[in-house]
């Protein structure tokens, strides 16, 4: 095991260690069902399918990965943990990417903890498990999108609450650039091309396409890439502000 | 004699703020190597850039002949660093937290766990080696400290105020584990505590305004005090009046000071002139006179006397 994997280990365990495992898993199942349920009309459509269930997931992703990622790195920064992080033979890079592989993996048990979701409509139905699955792939993408967002923010400040709400605010702005609450204040006047720029930077786009049920390798191609570079920001954000 | 920390020409700026100013040292094998100074003064900024944790503006820092910014990993290796107020992950137990840090080293299964339980050993850890890390007593939190810094039995020790905040029982004990270690390794170590310089350290550094004041034995330092070698000398009973007259009389004595003067046993601080050892003329004067004497003794000089002239020279004789 490298170091990656030896930081990915600590870290995935602190989560079980604290409360914070069991918090967010029981809200993340909790909301994830009021929503399917209540605002998605999961019973009254009468279709064997989980777009209920996954047209939410960007929003609940929006509020309960910043919430798991604010600490990441403002934490390290308030205990002073990150100069005894940073004094042991490691590299930046396999600290960043120690950490949010760990945050990332424990979004990814909390979304496997959904499975109850498609029992049922398996058992009430026949969906199209394949769709099923591209959807759990796209949701997963995502949240490591907004994950390593939230990692960014969390690497920029000592202070948890500033990390959130900015982590909220540039995830919304990820989100909505492919709304049509936004594309239409540009269409008409826009030209095509913005259009399309801006709305393929949105999550949405590319979780929908995923969603249903088409693995494009451009949409995953974007999750990693929108990754690879807020790690990247993180690891320089974390280079410049050391010494505070 | 062999260096294994070396510092050439280390400056740090914050913005405007000049942090540490050119300061170049070397500091080898068995030396145990005091950084003295007041706060700010850029003690913990000059460690941090030896650790390799933040990077020098300017200038070189090499432990074991790695350069800490172009070999980091190698010089890393054979550092350990116990940062200020000894962080460490709250929620870990120590036992989970020191195998944490043994497998960042590189070691894994036997190898590991031999290490980890002999260094808890040495810092007496293993009571509580279950207990979380936030649940444990400012004492225990020091001594996990201690105990990742020296985990992979570094060659260099990086400790910045390793005392602060502990009662004076864990403080001899950990100024004693220092002692200890101090023959097979380089060890700089910051403090407030003057007396800790004479209890460990084998060499004594003032830095004031990121630059290095003075370099020395601690005895050498002390020498630079204005009581060096001044004597204290304790009588008994009534007095002629000209005793202070007596005093200042004796050859080598430039001044003659009044501790204590109380109704049956008074004391003077007599000061010698150029730091001059004078106990033996002071000790035949006061024998010819045949006062009743309660205590004669030489003052070493005081450390925190020298650190407030070189420090604040402007207010060091009020």
């Amino acid at each position: 095991m490298g170091r990656i994997g030896v930081i990915f280990k600590r870290e995935l365990i602190g989560y079980f260690a604290t409360p914070i495992a069991a918090v967010f898993i029981i809200i993340f199942l909790m909301l994830a069902g009021v929503f399917t349920f209540y605002l998605g009309d999961f019973f009254a459509r009468g279709q064997a399918d989980l777009i209920p269930f996954f047209d939410f997931h960007p929003w609940l992703y929006l509020v309960l990965v910043p919430a798991l990622a604010m600490r990441l790195w403002a934490e390290e920064r308030r205990e002073g943990t990150i100069e005894l992080l940073f004094t042991l033979p490691v590299t930046l890079w396999e600290a960043v990417a120690g950490k949010f592989l760990a945050a990332w993996c424990f979004t990814g048990i909390a979304l496997a903890l959904t499975f109850p979701m498609w029992i049922t409509v398996n058992i009430l139905g026949e969906p199209d498990n394949g769709v099923i699955l591209a959807s759990y792939l796209g949701s997963f993408f995502m949240a490591g999108g907004f994950m390593a967002i939230g990692s960014c923010m969390s690497a920029l400040t000592k202070n948890q609450v500033i990390a959130f709400v900015v982590s909220v605010v540039v995830g919304i702005a990820f989100v909505l650039s492919g709304y049509p609450m936004v594309l239409d204040v540009f269409s008409g006047w826009a030209p095509q091309f913005l259009l399309e720029l801006l709305s393929s930077f949105s999550f949405l786009t590319h979780f929908n396409a995923l969603s249903r049920g088409v693995i494009d390798v451009r949409d995953l191609v974007y999750f990693l890439s929108l990754i690879g570079f807020w790690l990247f920001a993180t690891a320089l954000v974390l280079e410049w502000k050391k010494a505070e | 004699m062999e260096s294994i920390v070396d510092l050439q020409r280390l400056r740090k700026t914050f913005g405007p703020i000049v942090a540490v100013d050119e300061v170049s040292f070397t500091v080898g094998r068995g030396e145990v190597l005091g950084f003295l100074g007041p706060n700010g003064a850029g003690k913990s900024t000059t460690m941090k850039m030896i650790t390799g944790f933040l990077t020098p503006t300017g200038g070189t820092v090499k432990v074991n002949g790695f350069d800490s910014q172009e070999q980091p990993l190698e010089a890393k290796k054979s550092l350990g660093y116990l940062p200020e107020g000894a962080p460490a992950y709250a929620e870990m137990t120590p036992l989970s937290f020191l195998l944490f840090v043994g497998e960042m080293r590189g070691f894994r299964g036997k190898e590991l766990h031999r290490r980890v339980a002999e260094t808890m050993t040495k810092v007496n850890l293993e009571g509580v080696s279950n207990q979380p890390i936030d649940t444990l007593s400012k004492g225990f939190k020091r001594r996990v400290g201690l105990a990742q810094a020296i985990l992979h039995d570094p060659s260099v020790l990086i400790l910045d105020e390793p005392t602060d905040g502990l009662d004076p029982n864990q403080k001899h004990e950990v100024r004693e584990l220092i002692k200890t270690m101090a023959r097979e390794k380089a060890i700089i170590l910051s403090t407030h505590v003057l007396e800790e310089v004479h209890a460990v350290c084998t060499r004594a550094m003032i830095i004031a305004k990121g630059k290095v004041i003075t370099d020395g034995t601690p005895a050498e330092l002390e020498a630079r005090s204005r009581w060096h070698n001044a004597v204290i000398l304790r009588l008994r009973g009534p007095l002629p009046d000209d005793v202070l007259v007596v005093l200042e009389g004796v050859p080598g004595v430039k001044r003659v000071e009044v501790i204590e003067e109380g109704k049956t046993e008074h004391e003077y601080r007599i000061l010698p002139k150029d730091g001059q050892p004078i106990i033996s003329a002071v000790s035949q004067c006061v024998h010819r006179q045949d006062w009743d004497v309660v205590g004669l003794s030489v003052d070493r000089g005081h450390l925190d006397q020298v650190f407030r002239s070189l420090t604040m020279p402007a207010q060091a004789l009020t």
